[in-house]
């Protein structure tokens, strides 16, 4: 593997940039690996990475039914932060923070993580409240927030709408300095390309049909390019989890839903950081190219199509101008969705599956993203140890019996 | 320059307007792109990423490089397409993204590093220390126009329509279709995005059932509903359609956007085709244009863009343009890189087998170099002009976005349609017009299920010569650009392939092929050939990138519509609003609701404000209008029953006159809403949600109905806008109540707490509630909507002796905290079970499997750590505790939350601080003290009952 | 923009309904269910790819509730 670098990137250029190998190969797959994860997007190509960096699992495979970071690893506003109100996901979505902060050393690939904050903004008295309660909270669990005041928050973002009459005036807010965006596609590259060469065989086009038993364990896969025999196997489909887990023969707490990003045509700097509005639930960020990339809530009906619908893109656009009218002259250039898989109570489920042999990562919602790192992370340890990792454990899909949820939208009144 | 005869301009009306600030002069009926040529500018724009010089390319929607800032009667647009804005008198027109212009631009200096920078470099380096160390000054060189704080305040309409059939694109395929269906009895909508109807008839002139071309569009116009300038941006589900209507020819002031959803039965794509560029070495300089540009801006705007020109084509359909710029008077050379040239070549100079190899000049092109594809000769020629066609793209975006499948076609050398009922046209490769009349034609029956009429005629074209495949010419070492926005060239898709990136979306991801404001109009099909040669496959195997909606880009304000400032999502108002405005009421949202949080008097602090109507409603009398909650009527034999399977409490002993508070769960055993059910008959109830529940609780009564239970006899009626309620409260009430002259007995005995009576005021129908929400005697008074104002002045004429006040939704916050009565959302959230709030009775004694009953008994409901609900007495008494505060546990260094501060306030009967809470097993800790935390400061509370006022509840007596 | 039949009033457009879930089966009586029972009705999904039975409500319109099989890949109506 040629080593990143500006001075690789110099002497490339007097050579005429040739000399690049490739990022990974494309590799015949074989019939038995030690581990499978299903999924080639951010989840199971960290997945892989981990397995082979920190257990020593290298006889591992990726199975991409299309090509790989193509589902939601792709189609995202590019978010990350860990501003969560509870212990356990605080935990979770913190360790995935602090491993983007290492990632394009470990990677050796820049995932462009900018942590130009994440602003957060209160409408009423009563949103405050429930913010300060959000931020306490926050601070509690070790999380770097700040409550802002109403021109704490317009030193931010000096084009947000100062109407005190406004239907949405604006009260304050909270940041999370950490916070920001990273390059999505390059989180996939990065991982694909560094578990690659630690030997892991990241396999495109090639779609999980159904699974091999074994005295009712899962002993491997079947595919479109034949049968493979495995270890463990670890389910990473955002998009498709509930498909896959009607195959193994279970339901998940799971309805999946098509979630609409846009972008504007690009221009000149002009939001130096994230904003999301809880009132409207819309969030934009400026890209590193200039355009505006947009969402905010769902198409609310379940959908397996990636686009969206006129109707929730005009409410989106409607929201986004309300808080930002100065971007009434800007034109919308692309509007797609990714399918997400929106759990009951907006946390993800990681761990074993009721299947012997199946571990899962999935049920991310909207906030998939930012918790690959972390998402990766966990499924590794579960699939190389058979065991939760204590973060991991109160995301296993057993709490859904006894009752005890971790209901981040019901905790912070937004779950994105 | 401008040809002194010809086009669709108006050479009687001049229209002034400045480029980068120079002043120029165009016609009615140029666009801006148009203008600029006839004015002689070469450079109207920078690349994206090398800032290399740029002129105009096309004249259409696929423009890739002319993208400029606008202003124009006070309206700005950082990013227009020069070739889709009509140029109007008076405009500000400027190049982007170049300092200091595009013309001379000192960026421009990057184009000398471009070799260390190719497609994706980025991702190899600037990762020490960090990306954001660089991130700031990348970001500053990217972008396009710019914005700022000036408000676009245009209000954009929204219009909704349905059809039989919409036909996209009025030139003579949509044309045919419109006359064939609208003549089978169709409704019919024809939307076509240029200013003027005609398509290709408006740049080639030809006789259409034996009239001039032009004349036979009109005609047929007429026939349906025509929306030029129209652009039908997206195709969405179940035949929706997405319009962006530009009304440039409106009169200002009344020409802003108007953005229609079309449902349409059957739709008819004939969207046209757009000219693809040839890959060749420097194919980017100014000057460099599409063939077919080029005879539409000769044709239309009477403009010549050079007048020595080569015209390089690998297919037919540049003959025209270089027969039209050969009768403009320019000298012309063809050449073709096809060894047969076409048939059509009569009188003009045309050197067959051969490509342009290279191309010079530093401000435009200024020679070619031409030979045979294997560069064994070349011979360098002088040009002003270097006409390209690369063969032709099929239009198929929005036939993509609809769902139509797509197949490469070897023979026409483009992606077409599969399956053609639903296109006509060009976008079917389609190269002649009899064959696009006729498909249009076809199209148009076949929508209105047959007919006899029969095709329009038109005069058989010579047989067309075959489109030559050619994707990129000569191994030269210069760079031949693919995306010319954001300067993607040949050895950026070969790099991209090289490095694994070998997926169509990989290789738009890595290199940025087709990301730009163009979204890879010309780019694209170039592009994915070139990845197909690079790794062995074939371009139908390579296969396409998703096509998405907007097919242009489309003004986000023209998307909101009618839909900003308080018609973002309107707020409801009271009856009597205005009577609250002009008492001093400082009005917000409370649930979707304006409703008064207080009556501020002349220079009183809201706070002094609050704290002076809770003391006056606590010592003397108060007056609040509860309009707003909801009040619900269930009907029917089955009423009792089936409200006792819904709500937590048992509702079915309920006697009729009286009235009792209840909660309602989701099937989560999570709290939904309270509220007070009264029963006014043996089968009848009336039920008051609160405000923002009211459209959620009906709506749950109905799907239980519906869904579970429909064999139960009961209806249910919102009325909650049929009614006005007020409420009076304080120790004063009932004297006030005694003078309403209403005809309801109003003692404690003839209406005890917690009954209602139906009765009358002033011979209005009114209903009298006995229900306290602050913990005072208090009575609502509700009667038709009709007399709000009257019955709110006369309870204010009557309450004035007495004392009273109105008071707000945060005096009544006051109010009710001293009394720890909840407030949905504010004490409770989306995990609060019923014995979180000490409501464990009905639980257990409530025999009916009533909604939530089960999720009540599961290992985490009975939890004793569960958080509940409790009072919390602050330390400091006379510091009120945020809300929000959680109470923690634990040393310094690893504090955990027990719970939060859900109310606070000063109490008005206490004169102290006083504060409810949701804590972790809070109930067994009654009389502990705890630590709040709030921003990082401790203070300290002592846990208690969540009562602090009169727990015995004498007062509500009166 | 999804076109939906209601029962009373006809074809009409996506935003007068509000989705409400797949129908399912409420175990009877509930009380008597253990845990795991109650938890596959109240959460889990049977969140079909294609033919999906889903619950509508027009609640900008007459308020009926009802049962369609939508397409969740194409989002077309299969059956009423």
């Amino acid at each position: 593997m040629t080593r990143y670098s500006a001075f690789q990137l110099l002497r490339q250029g007097f050579a005429g940039q040739t000399g690049w190998g490739e990022a990974w190969r494309d590799p015949v797959p074989k019939r038995r690996y030690d581990a499978i994860i299903i999924g080639g997007g951010g989840h199971g190509l960290a997945t892989a990475y981990y397995l082979a960096k920190l257990h020593g699992m290298t006889n591992v495979a990726v199975l991409e039914r299309g090509w790989i970071g193509g589902g939601n690893t792709g189609r995202n506003t590019t978010i990350v932060r860990s501003n969560y109100f509870f212990p356990e996901s605080a935990a979770l979505y913190d360790l995935a923070l602090r491993l983007y902060e290492g990632l394009s050393q470990d990677l050796n690939y820049n995932i462009m993580l900018s942590q130009r904050g994440v602003v957060q903004i209160a409408h009423s008295e009563h949103q405050m409240e429930l913010m300060a309660r959000s931020v306490n909270a926050m601070l509690i669990n070790g999380i770097d927030v700040e409550l802002l005041s109403a021109e704490d928050v317009h030193r931010e973002v000096p084009l947000l709408n100062r109407d005190p009459a406004a239907r949405y005036p604006m009260h304050g807010g909270f940041v999370q300095r950490r916070a920001g965006i990273a390059r999505h596609d390059a989180v996939a590259w990065g991982y694909a390309r560094a578990a690659n060469a630690l030997g892991v065989d990241i396999i495109q086009n090639c779609e999980v049909t159904g699974f091999q038993w074994q005295d009712g364990r899962v002993v491997g896969v079947e595919t479109s390019r034949g049968a493979m025999q495995a270890g463990a196997v670890g389910l990473a489909v955002a998009g498709h989890s509930g498909v896959l887990a009607a195959k193994a023969g279970f339901k998940l707490p799971i309805q999946s839903y098509a979630l609409q990003a846009m972008v504007s045509e690009p221009v000149k700097p002009v939001l130096d950081t994230v904003i999301l509005s809880g009132a409207t639930g819309i969030y934009c960020s400026q890209s590193d190219k200039g355009e505006l990339v947009f969402g905010a809530g769902l198409d609310l009906y379940p959908s397996y199509a990636q686009r969206g619908g006129l109707p929730t893109g005009q409410t989106i656009v409607a929201a986004l101008l309300d808080m930002m009218p100065a971007f009434r002259s800007l034109k919308l250039l692309r509007q797609w969705a990714g399918i997400v898989d929106v759990c009951w109570d907006y946390s993800p489920l990681i761990g074993p599956s009721p299947v012997a042999g199946l571990y899962l990562n999935c049920g991310w919602g909207t906030g998939g993203f930012k918790a690959i790192p972390a998402g990766g992370w966990l499924l590794a340890h579960n699939m190389a140890t058979g065991r939760h990792h204590p973060i991991s454990e109160p995301f296993d899909l057993h709490r859904f019996t006894t009752g005890r949820l971790i209901d981040e939208a019901a905790g912070a009144g937004i779950a994105h | 320059m401008r040809l002194s005869t010809g086009g669709r301009i108006d050479r009687s009306t001049p229209l002034a307007f400045t480029w980068d600030g120079r002043a120029m002069t165009g016609y009615a009926g140029d666009s801006i792109a148009s203008a600029l040529l006839a004015n002689g500018v070469k450079i109207v724009a920078r690349s994206f990423k090398y800032h290399r010089p740029r002129g105009i390319w096309g004249a259409w929607v696929d423009e890739p490089n002319a993208v400029v800032d606008v202003v124009w009667q006070g309206q700005h647009d950082p990013n227009a397409r020069a070739t889709l804005v009509p140029l109007r008198d008076g405009m500000a027109v400027r190049g982007v993204n170049a300092f200091p212009s595009v013309s001379f631009d000192l960026f421009g200096a990057i184009d000398a590093f471009s070799q260390f920078l190719p497609a994706g470099f980025y991702y190899k380096t600037f990762k020490w220390p960090n990306w954001q160390h660089y991130e700031p000054r990348i970001r500053a060189m990217a972008g396009l126009g710019r914005v700022g704080h000036q408000r676009d305040t245009r209000a954009y309409e929204t219009r909704h329509a349905k059809c039989d059939l919409l036909i996209v694109g009025g030139g003579p395929a949509g044309l045919a279709a419109l006359r064939a269906a609208a003549a089978g009895g169709l409704s019919v909508m024809l939307a076509d995005d240029q200013p003027a109807l005609g398509g290709s008839l408006l740049t080639d002139t030809a006789e259409i059932d034996g009239t001039d071309g032009l004349a036979w569009v009109a005609a047929v116009a007429r026939q349906g509903q025509v929306l030029s300038g129209t652009t039908v941006f997206g195709a969405y589900d179940d035949g929706s359609y997405g319009l962006l209507e530009a009304r440039n020819h409106a009169p200002a002031g009344w020409g802003q956007a108007r953005l229609w959803v079309v449902r349409a039965a059957k739709v008819i794509f004939a969207t046209g085709a757009i000219e693809r560029p040839l890959v060749f070495p420097d194919n980017d300089r100014p000057g460099i244009m599409s063939a077919d540009a080029v005879r539409r801006f000769l044709r239309g705007q009477a403009v010549l863009p050079g007048r020595s020109v080569v015209v390089a084509t690998n297919n037919d359909s540049a003959y025209a343009t270089a027969h039209a710029l050969q009768e403009a008077g320019a000298s012309v050379v063809v050449a073709d890189a096809r060894a047969v040239p076409g048939a059509i070549a009569d009188g003009l100079r045309v050197l067959p087998g051969t490509v342009p190899l290279g191309t010079g000049g530093r401000r435009g092109v200024s020679w070619v170099d031409l030979g045979p594809q294997d560069g064994a000769r070349r011979e360098r020629m002088p040009v002003d002009l270097l006409a390209v066609s690369g063969g032709w793209s099929p239009a198929v975006h929005l036939f993509s976005q609809g769902g139509g499948a797509l197949r490469w076609d070897i023979e026409r050398v483009a992606f077409v349609p599969e399956g053609g009922a639903t296109v006509a046209g060009s976008i079917t490769g389609a190269t002649d017009l009899p064959t696009c009349l006729a498909q249009g034609h076809a199209a148009g029956l076949a929508a209105a299920g047959g007919g006899d009429l029969g095709a329009p005629y038109s005069p058989p074209a010579p047989a067309a010569g075959a489109v030559l495949p050619l994707w990129q010419i000569g191994t030269s070492r210069r760079r031949q650009w693919v995306d010319l926005q954001n300067d993607v060239t040949a050895k950026d898709v070969g790099l991209a392939a090289a490095e694994g990136y070998r997926s169509v979306e990989h290789l738009k991801r890595y290199t940025t092929l087709g990301m730009a404001t163009d979204q890879g109009k010309t780019s694209n099909v170039n592009g994915l050939a070139l990845l197909a040669a690079a790794t062995g496959r074939s371009i139908a195997e390579v296969g396409t990138t998703k096509f998405r909606p907007p097919f242009t880009p489309v003004p986000l304000a023209a998307l909101a519509g009618s839909r900003f400032d308080r018609l973002v999502a309107p707020l409801r108002e009271l009856p009597v609003h205005h009577d609250h405005l002009a008492l001093g009421a400082e009005m917000r949202d409370y649930g979707g609701w304006a409703r008064p949080a207080c009556y501020q008097q002349i220079g009183e602090p809201v706070a002094a404000a609050i704290a002076r109507e809770a003391d006056n409603a606590r010592a003397r009398l108060g007056v609040f209008d509860g309009s707003s909650l909801g009040k619900i009527e269930v009907h029917g034999p089955d009423a009792a029953a089936f409200l006792n399977l819904i709500y937590y409490n048992e509702v079915a002993n309920l006697r009729p006159g009286r009235l009792r508070y209840c909660l309602v769960l989701r099937e989560t055993g999570v709290v939904f809403d309270d509220g007070v059910v009264g029963r006014l008959a043996a089968d009848r109830y009336l039920l008051s949600p609160s405000s923002s529940h009211t459209a959620g609780v009906l709506a749950m009564l109905q799907a239980w109905h519906q869904l579970e239970y429909p064999a139960m006899q009961v209806a249910f009626h919102d009325v909650t806008a049929a009614w006005a309620t007020f409420a009076v409260s304080g120790p004063r009430a009932r004297a006030l109540m005694q003078q309403l002259g209403s005809s309801v007995d109003v003692s404690d005995a003839g209406l005890p707490h917690m009954a209602v009576a139906d009765g009358s005021v002033q011979g209005v129908t009114c209903r009298i509630a006995r229900v306290s929400f602050t913990g005072d005697a208090s009575y609502e008074i509700s009667v038709p909507t009709g007399y709000a104002t009257a019955l709110w002045r006369h309870l204010l004429d009557l309450g004035a002796p007495l004392g009273m006040m109105p008071y707000g939704i945060e005096a009544l916050s006051v109010l009710r905290a001293e009394k720890g009565y909840i407030l949905i959302g504010t004490d409770t959230d989306g995990m609060t079970l019923p014995v979180d709030l000490g409501l464990d009775g009905p639980l257990r004694a409530k025999q009916v499997d009533f909604v939530g009953k089960r999720s009540l008994m599961t290992p985490d409901a009975k939890r004793a750590d569960r958080r509940q609900f409790v009072g919390l007495l602050p330390e400091d008494a006379n510091a009120v505790p945020a809300v929000g505060s959680h109470a923690v546990a634990g040393p310094r260094e690893a504090r955990r939350s027990l719970g939060w501060v859900t109310s606070a306030c000063m109490s008005p009967v206490l004169k102290r601080s006083i504060a409810l809470g949701m804590i972790e097993g809070g109930r067994a800790r009654l009389g502990e003290t705890v630590e709040l935390f709030h921003l990082g400061k401790i203070s300290r509370a002592t846990i208690c009952a969540p009562v602090f006022v009169d727990p015995a509840g004498e007062r509500l007596h009166g | 923009m999804l076109l939906l039949p209601c029962p009373h009033c006809g074809l009409r457009d996506e935003p007068e309904f509000s989705f409400g879930g797949e129908p399912a089966i409420r175990p009877v009586p509930a009380s008597t269910v253990d845990d795991a029972t109650w938890a596959d009705y109240v959460y889990l999904r049977q969140n079909e790819k294609g033919a999906h039975r889903e619950i509508w409500c027009h609640s900008g319109g007459c308020g009926q509730w009802f049962v369609l099989t939508r397409d969740t890949v194409t989002h077309a109506v299969i059956a009423p």
